[in-house]
């Protein structure tokens, strides 16, 4: 096991720069560059604003100098200036929105294991009914609504005809406009919980020391919570408590439409004003916590269920 | 369930035997969520393809008389006015028809990512998954490997990269085109799009299909039969063309329909943030997106409710087909 958990870490390194590689070739190879986004209409290709602008930026140098030097600095921690807010460090202004996005990742977590989990556990007791494909059923018809659809829907609801929330903006955890975004990023995740859920319920029933609970006598709703539930819960937690790491990627859609001030919007909004620095650093930054994530992932797996080898 | 075993045993008795695809087709046409979804999707396809002839108005056409118009039918104009002047999905603030553009719209999410699935999810992902399985070693960790880095972009955003830094060098790519062949309008038709946004959704698609593919191959590779095609001197492509091809379809397919679901996805949220079909082609996510502002949430709500829909129709289909399909070809849940 540690020698596999080992080995994943040592491709790391090579996965981050093949992905800054990537990126950043993408980012130069398309036309325009910051300098044209910065001045605007003033832009003029020969002028000598243009020309201090682009040296002052490091981006008249050659392609492979860009890279290289991106990278020992990236190497050191030093994630560069971003070019739309200029004199601003992007590491400050990432921390910053990634905050937010966490934020709003941990409350759809709550939306998506809150429901998910009672209902799987529920229909674990109706297997082979029509409760149970019915469930999942409809977990899946609500997963399936794009996000550009519950967003403004649920808006239509809570803001228009119900009058309970202002229509966008960004207030932090305890502020009630957490509601729409929470549900809209927690509902997808739902079908998901129920399957663990019903899946982890089944193998704790058909368990030998339910039935002699059950046989002995015990109040039923005693062995439901104490036995049954306790259980279930056991592999659920253990893979829940690793899947927080990859929470940070952020949702750009809900973000945007709900004016949240998160990194999946900002990342997006960097993608456009060709933020270079920001970009690598948005997608350098996701793709470890990717990695890191499906490793702890692994390892949570094979912790739960001891038959699971890595070799 | 004793019906399914009774219907199962019958089957058995049956003396002409059938293969494994179409028991499994049998049984996919039993279960009705699989045959419901098979129908909704081939109405909301067939629809589409056929807008051009039956669409009761234009694209682009407006209607000054009808603007932002509620959903609602012409009955006193009989059969015909009822096709042709009614305005099933109401209009826009253009006056612009909004079944109309749906259906339009319906049918470019459909060629983009049925074009997008056939090369990038099946040729390319089952070929290198076929390598990589096959073959081992280099070959395998090589692609392994891109696959690793491509899928570990965060979401969507390598798709939103390559559409973003391509679109412009593509459009003067067929600009070029156009000038110096015999071909025009290829920028007005929108096929620099179409390629944009095939290339941006195949970045996203291969990998998850060459991974299974590789699997299967895997498990395949040390079973007897295709140690005794080795042994009596089966050639390579004819091991993996009738041995092992075949006897992975099954996983393939149940993959393949839950990703059109994603991809369908993928291709309305490119849209939306305007880095899809280019206005005035209609597409889901332009007009998801015109519906989503708040004013027009207040005023004509209608204008969300019709692509909502389709789209969502469109999804939570391929969804549910690839769950029955997982159901029906799954050997161990038979």
């Amino acid at each position: 096991m540690w020698v596999y958990i080992v080995r994943r870490l040592a491709w790391l390194p090579f996965l981050l720069l093949a992905v800054s590689f990537i990126t950043f070739t993408l980012g130069r190879f398309g036309p325009g560059d910051p300098v044209i986004v910065m001045l605007g209409n003033r832009y003029d290709p020969d002028s000598q604003v243009t020309k201090n602008l682009r040296h002052e930026l490091g981006l008249d140098r050659p392609f492979h100098v860009q890279y290289v030097d991106y990278v020992w600095n990236f190497a050191q921690g030093d994630f560069g200036e971003s070019l739309r807010f200029r004199g601003q460090p992007v590491k400050g202004l990432i921390l910053q929105k990634m905050w937010v996005s966490a934020q709003l990742a941990i409350a759809a977590m709550i939306v998506s294991v809150g429901v998910g989990l009672p209902f799987g556990f529920w229909i674990a007791h109706w297997q082979g009914r029509w409760q149970d494909p019915a469930t999942v059923t409809f977990a899946l018809a609500l997963m399936s609504i794009p996000i550009m659809v519950t967003v403004p829907g649920l808006l239509w609801v809570f803001c228009l005809k119900l009058h309970w929330i202002p229509c966008s903006g960004w207030g932090g955890f305890f502020d009630v406009r957490i509601l729409v975004p929470a549900i809209t990023m927690g509902v997808p995740g739902i079908a998901g919980f129920i399957r663990l859920m019903r899946a982890s319920t089944l193998d704790v029933l058909g368990q030998d020391f339910i039935r002699t609970a059950k046989s002995k006598g015990l109040n039923p709703s005693i062995v439901e919570s104490r036995h049954v539930a306790r259980n279930a819960m056991i592999p659920i937690i253990t893979i829940l408590s690793f899947s927080l790491a990859g929470l940070i990627s952020g949702s750009f859609i809900v973000e945007t439409i709900l004016g949240v001030p998160g990194i999946g919007r900002f990342a997006v909004d960097s993608v456009f004003n060709r933020d270079y620095p920001v970009i690598m650093a948005v997608t350098l930054i996701a793709a470890s916590a990717f990695v890191l994530a499906n490793l702890a992932a692994d390892v949570a797996y094979a912790f739960v269920d001891p038959r699971i080898r890595y070799n | 369930m004793a019906v399914q075993e009774l219907s199962l045993a019958a089957e058995r008795q049956q003396p002409k035997r059938r293969g494994h695809f179409s028991r499994a087709f049998a049984r996919l046409l039993r279960k009705k969520i699989a045959f419901v979804c098979m129908v909704t999707l081939l109405v909301l396809y067939g629809g589409s393809a056929l807008a051009n002839w039956i669409a009761p108005y234009g694209y682009t056409a407006q209607d000054y008389s009808a603007i932002r118009q509620a959903p609602s039918i012409v009955t006193d104009q009989g059969i015909g006015g009822f096709f042709t002047k009614s305005h099933f999905a109401g209009t826009d603030r253009l006056g612009r028809d909004l079944f109309t553009r749906v259906l339009w719209g319906i049918q470019n999410t459909m060629l983009l990512t049925i074009v997008a699935m056939a090369t990038g999810g099946l040729l390319i992902g089952v070929t290198l998954g076929l390598l990589s399985g096959y073959f081992g070693g280099r070959v395998d960790s090589i692609i392994m490997r891109t696959g690793e880095v491509t899928s570990s972009f965060p979401d969507i955003f390598l798709v939103i990269i390559i559409a973003a830094t391509l679109r412009p060098r593509i459009l003067d790519w067929v600009r070029w085109l156009e000038d110096n062949t015999v071909l025009d309008g290829l920028v007005r038709s929108g096929v620099a799009d179409y390629i944009v946004i095939s290339i941006a959704l195949v970045s996203f698609s291969w990998f998850g299909a060459a991974r299974l593919l590789r699997a299967q191959v895997l498990t395949l590779k040390e079973t007897q039969f295709v140690e005794s095609a080795k042994a009596i001197g089966g050639s390579t492509p004819r091991i993996i063309f009738v041995h092992l091809l075949p006897n992975a379809i099954g996983p393939m397919v149940i993959t393949v329909t839950m990703g059109m679901g994603s991809m369908v996805g993928a291709e309305i949220i490119l849209s939306w943030i305007g880095l899809g079909i280019q206005p005035p082609r209609p597409s889901l996510g332009v007009m998801l997106l015109q519906g989503g502002h708040i004013s027009v949430l207040r005023n004509e709500p209608w204008m969300l409710l019709a692509p909502g829909i389709a789209a969502w129709m469109m999804v939570l289909s391929w969804n549910l087909l690839g769950d029955a399909l997982y159901d029906v070809l799954n050997p161990r849940t038979r």
